[in-house]
């Protein structure tokens, strides 16, 4: 990874960036044991929510009251990712070179509904101080840096459903360019109300038959879900001193804009290629050395043609082998980027590729080496992850096993 | 309402907002100390008793109050 991006971004090789811990939430299961076989097993039925989520698992029973779901989930996936990285103790880490990026689409929801009702039925007098503290997007991001004295740089990534990429990649950038030495990067989201369900509806952006298929002739939409991941990043040299287990690499990573609608991708999904360019650019590779492909492969018609045609125009045909985990996952928004990374350092430790579910007839005009049944094994080696963003946002994260 | 039953129900509020044991809400607990309660803790505690008593507080009349007995003095007089 550079330590600048972009395209006339400085050529000089920042430092190796490790993910040492990976902690995950997601609709099939909470944990890297249980999210891991859900991606290899059946998409959960019926609503894709975190089953059998216990905020008083991270917090204590007033504090639990004082964080939106969304935030929540943040904590856990950090609480999660810090232990397997070996316990806060471990990370010794300067403070002040220690920090938190976390994405999100829309932050505390589900808050601020209820406090807009609340206001409306019993006026502005009952509207509840934690209102603002709860709903703000940074809650997550600041929630985590206070729990583990993180005290360099604190932010939120807000670019709809690429945030948890651009996160990942944001954090990685902070190491790689030496300004932090540990970085908590990742996203989460909890926005299945009813009114957002109502607005993804409206626009015909869900499915209406409520199965998510990605890149399948029949797709028709997205499936609304939630969660949350986080990685434990650090400088590869310091984390291997330490004696940590170094899970993986962030090789590169890239961050554009279609600059075309707000809503449908650019015409040949022409962003979504400059983008997957330049993560390979900022990695130093060639689209040759790519192994495999964690697409965004939300099941919307746009989104997946055009994707498709991006990955064609950048690998060629067939190409790598190309998995959406959202076929199980759904679509978690602003954590969807980090459950896909989560989900690539699960594919490099098990040397399998999850499969993308519920395709039964794959568009053949994809023209994808889809990775379809059961996951397939595999040699690991770099993988492309995708996310892009209503508001014409790309993010692509580049992560490998370890190198040397 | 007799003084008994009010601060019961004082200490239902207290003990829902804060989140704290009932035998923690005595007459000298204090709010910052004992009940560790912050400033937005109060607000949203007041806010619970203000609906609860039916009652309104202003936000003046809570200048120094610190502990319990202050609090259920002031709102069991508006009560």
């Amino acid at each position: 990874m550079r330590t600048v991006s972009g395209p006339t971004g400085q050529e000089a090789g920042g430092r190796r960036v490790a993910v040492t811990g990976i902690g995950v939430l997601a609709c099939c299961g909470i944990g890297r044991d249980a999210f891991w076989d859900g991606l290899c097993g059946s998409p959960p039925e019926g609503e894709r929510r975190v089953p059998g989520f216990d905020p008083t698992a991270w917090f204590g029973p007033k504090e639990a009251r004082r964080v939106d779901r969304f935030a929540q989930f943040a904590v856990a996936a950090a609480a999660m990712a810090i232990e397997q990285a070996g316990g806060r103790d471990s990370l010794d880490a300067d403070p002040q070179r220690a920090g938190v990026i976390l994405g999100t689409g829309v932050g505390g929801l589900e808050t601020l509904e209820e406090q807009v009702l609340l206001c409306r039925d019993k006026g502005a007098k009952r509207v509840s101080p934690f209102l603002v503290p709860m709903m703000m997007p940074n809650a997550g991001a600041a929630a985590v840096s206070m729990r583990y004295g993180l005290q360099g740089p604190c932010e939120a990534v807000t670019t709809a459903c690429a945030a948890g990429t651009h996160a990942i990649g944001n954090g990685a950038r902070l190491i790689a360019s030496g300004r932090c030495d540990v970085v908590l990067a990742g996203g989460s989201e909890a926005a299945m109300t009813e009114t957002a369900v109502a607005g993804f509806g409206n626009m015909t952006a869900l499915s209406p038959t409520g199965v998510s298929r990605p890149f399948d002739v029949k797709r028709d939409g997205f499936v609304l879900s939630e969660g949350g991941a986080v990685l434990v990043l650090e400088e590869l040299g310091s984390a291997r001193s330490r004696g940590a287990t170094v899970l993986a690499e962030v090789l590169g990573a890239a961050s554009t804009a279609d600059a075309h609608h707000l809503t449908a991708p650019a015409p040949a999904g022409a962003g979504a290629a400059a983008c997957m360019e330049l993560a390979l650019a900022d990695a130093a590779m060639g689209p040759a050395d790519i192994v495999q492909i964690n697409a965004h492969g939300t099941s919307t018609p746009l989104n997946d043609a055009a994707e498709a045609e991006a990955i064609l125009k950048v690998f060629g045909s067939p190409g790598p082998p190309v998995t959406s985990t959202k076929g199980v996952t759904g679509h978690a928004l602003g954590a969807a980027g980090a459950l896909e990374a989560a989900a690539v350092v699960l594919s490099i430790q098990r040397s399998l590729i999850p499969p993308t579910f519920g395709v039964t007839t794959p568009d053949p005009a994809a023209g994808l080496d889809l990775v379809l049944g059961a996951a397939r094994p595999w040699q690991p080696g770099p993988v492309i992850s995708n996310s892009f963003g209503f508001g014409g946002h790309n993010g692509c994260l580049v992560l490998a096993p370890p190198g040397d | 309402m007799d003084n008994e039953a009010a601060f019961d129900k004082f200490k239902t509020c207290t003990v829902e907002v804060l989140q704290v044991e009932p035998e923690k809400v005595t007459l000298d607990a204090r709010f910052g100390d004992d009940l560790d309660a912050d400033s937005l803790d109060l607000v949203e505690l007041v806010m619970a008793l203000e609906e609860a008593f039916n009652i309104t507080v202003d936000e003046s009349e809570l200048e120094g109050v610190e502990t319990v007995e202050q609090a259920f003095k002031l709102v069991s007089s508006k009560a």
